[in-house]
């Protein structure tokens, strides 16, 4: 292993890793302490998260996390182009979540422009969220898994989410960058064969959650890699702004979709789970039951589908459909207005929070009256996650560090923007 | 009685000089209120009982670029015991371009006001570590200031020597 230099670490770091009163340079020796750089480039930080470690031993004494290794100045973007044009780039936000990025934007715009959505539009979108919920949260705890070294877990969990993105393929056509909403709507209506399919995966999907339990519940190593590591008190969880599964783990009764109720998550009944030990199992075991309510919320959706349109009738605000722009001269003028001039919401500025597989992801939205946003704010959860890393992991071993990166579930390119 | 009126008679009777400006929009309330007033009014509405703001959802400005007083930050607090979410306003002077930092009030604000002195060039008092949060310590730029261009600045980001 290359020794760090002083080049690999800037100064002001290094001061923020020794605390403010030490001079010291890297190249200094240290009586029983090192510091170790992990990432950016390494599997088990889930992304570009870079980590400075100062040790005594294997004990972490402090730890300094470093952003931007993937910044791609989304808010800055957002301010030089149309309000219908970003919503391409909210897919690259979380990418392991789309679909509920996609809704989260659309419902800031809607909201900021004051744009009425069909029944039958936020119910799709609604089904869209919690599958993405389920293939995220299938990730994380496999991903979590892997850290602690048991890698078969994975490999089942990301079947289960393969599944998840076959069908987001049948519904909008894209695996990955689904860019399935519109503002004032979705963007395709969900055919017959595929709610069946749905309905089939989500009945499946409980069995292969037992085999997951089977292997991760009783499994004495992956248990005591977990308990007690990595623990967040209620109090500390809540001044860190935590939000999530991460929120819940420490005892927290907070969910968005109930307490600032969005969509129409107030007509289906779901719990919210609720651990108390604050520690990396804790929030394993709020994940795995939040898959499970989920699949709750998917049938429940299913069952109650209101017929209807998918897009809002609201010519001067809303994009109207292909074929139409094609045949119609009204649509096609409005057609040509919308994507020239924009929506021109009122001025204002509004805030949508929703509540995203990793936490509260809010977008605050400042309108001058004009075709893009003046100002537009993204509340990324896994960036505020992430700045309790040096908290929970501070007293514990090196090899307990992946497990607490794992038990958050950051994504840099939500953290990094 | 509406909690937006409680929170607007809980602020009025604990500071009475104190003058506030509420707006209404789409359903989101929020407050303005003088700079000086801010580590006040923010200790205030944490800490009381019948409030109790106890989550910071989020910090940021906006740069309005051609006004006097050009920066507002902006603050969401989230109660979680009333199930409310409040935003507050505040201009920053435009002769030091620098605010209190909340940080000492909710922990959650120390990176969030690292994001808003990198993007916008705020500083922040009493901070304990105001480091840039994306952009490189080296970079001169505030990238989210509006005179700062969409393409960036050729030349401002050196890549490493090999």
């Amino acid at each position: 292993m290359e020794k760090l230099t002083k080049n690999d670490v800037h100064p002001k770091i290094v001061q923020a890793l020794l605390g403010a009163d030490t001079t010291f340079t890297v190249e200094d020796a240290l009586d029983n302490e090192m510091i170790l750089n992990m990432g950016p480039q390494h599997p088990a930080t889930h992304g570009v998260l870079r980590l400075l470690l100062r040790l005594d031993g294997e004990t972490v004494i402090a730890c300094v996390p470093e952003l931007g290794y993937l910044h791609r100045g989304y808010e800055k973007m957002a301010e030089n182009m149309g309000y219908l044009d970003f919503i391409p780039h909210t897919d690259r936000l979380d990418y392991l979540s789309p679909p509920a990025n996609n809704v989260a934007y659309a419902l800031a715009v809607e909201k900021l422009a004051g744009i009425e959505v069909p029944k039958r539009a936020q119910y799709i979108r609604m089904m869209m969220c919690e599958l993405s919920r389920i293939a995220s949260h299938l990730v994380a705890v496999g991903a979590l898994a892997m850290d602690v070294g048991a890698l078969t877990v994975f490999l089942w969990t990301l079947r289960e989410r393969e599944k998840v993105l076959d069908m987001y393929d049948v519904i909008c056509g894209a695996r990955f960058t689904t860019s399935y909403t519109r503002i004032g709507g979705v963007a395709q209506d969900l055919q017959k064969s595929t709610i069946i399919e749905i309905q089939k995966f989500i009945d499946e999907l409980e069995k292969s959650l037992e085999e997951v339990e089977r292997l991760l519940n009783s499994n004495r190593i992956f248990i005591e890699r977990l308990e007690d590591i990595g623990v967040i008190s209620y109090d500390d969880a809540i001044d860190f702004g935590l939000t999530g599964p991460s929120l819940r783990g420490s005892g927290v009764d907070f969910d968005l979709r109930r307490d600032a109720s969005y969509l129409y998550y107030n007509e289906v009944e779901f719990k919210v789970p609720v651990y108390y030990e604050g520690d990396c199992l804790a929030r394993y075991f709020v994940r795995m039951d939040e898959i499970r309510e989920s699949a709750k919320i998917v049938t429940q959706v299913l069952d109650k589908l209101p017929s209807g349109e998918i897009m809002a009738n609201n010519p001067k605000k809303v994009l109207p459909r292909k074929t139409e722009i094609y045949t119609k001269m009204e649509e096609l003028i409005h057609d040509f207005m919308l994507v020239n001039f924009g929506i021109n919401p009122p001025v204002g500025d509004i805030y949508q929070a929703v509540e995203n597989p990793k936490g509260e992801l809010g977008f605050y939205i400042v309108s001058k009256g004009e075709g893009h946003p003046w100002k537009l704010k993204i509340r990324s959860p896994s960036f505020v996650n992430i700045q309790s890393i040096p908290h929970m992991t501070k007293g514990y071993m090196v090899s307990d560090v992946v497990a607490i990166i794992g038990s958050i579930d950051p994504v840099m390119g939500e953290a990094d923007k | 009685m509406d909690f937006k009126e409680k929170v607007i008679q809980q602020l009025n009777s604990q500071f009475p000089e104190m003058k506030l400006e509420t707006t209404d929009f789409r359903g989101d309330f929020c407050i303005k209120f003088s700079p000086d007033n801010l580590l006040m009014i923010c200790e205030f509405l944490k800490n009381n009982d019948q409030l109790k703001f106890l989550l910071c959802e989020d910090i940021t400005a906006i740069d309005w670029a051609s006004r006097t007083n050009r920066f507002t930050m902006v603050y969401h607090l989230f109660s979680l015991k009333n199930k409310f979410r409040l935003r507050l306003k505040t201009d920053v002077d435009d002769s030091t371009t620098s605010i209190e930092s909340v940080s000492s009030i909710w922990r959650t604000a120390n990176w969030q006001e690292r994001e808003v002195y990198d993007m916008y060039g705020i500083n922040f008092l009493n901070h304990p570590d105001l480091r840039r949060m994306y952009m490189p310590e080296e970079f001169e730029y505030h990238p989210l200031r509006k005179e700062f261009p969409v393409m960036g600045i050729p030349g401002s980001l050196p890549l490493p020597k090999k």
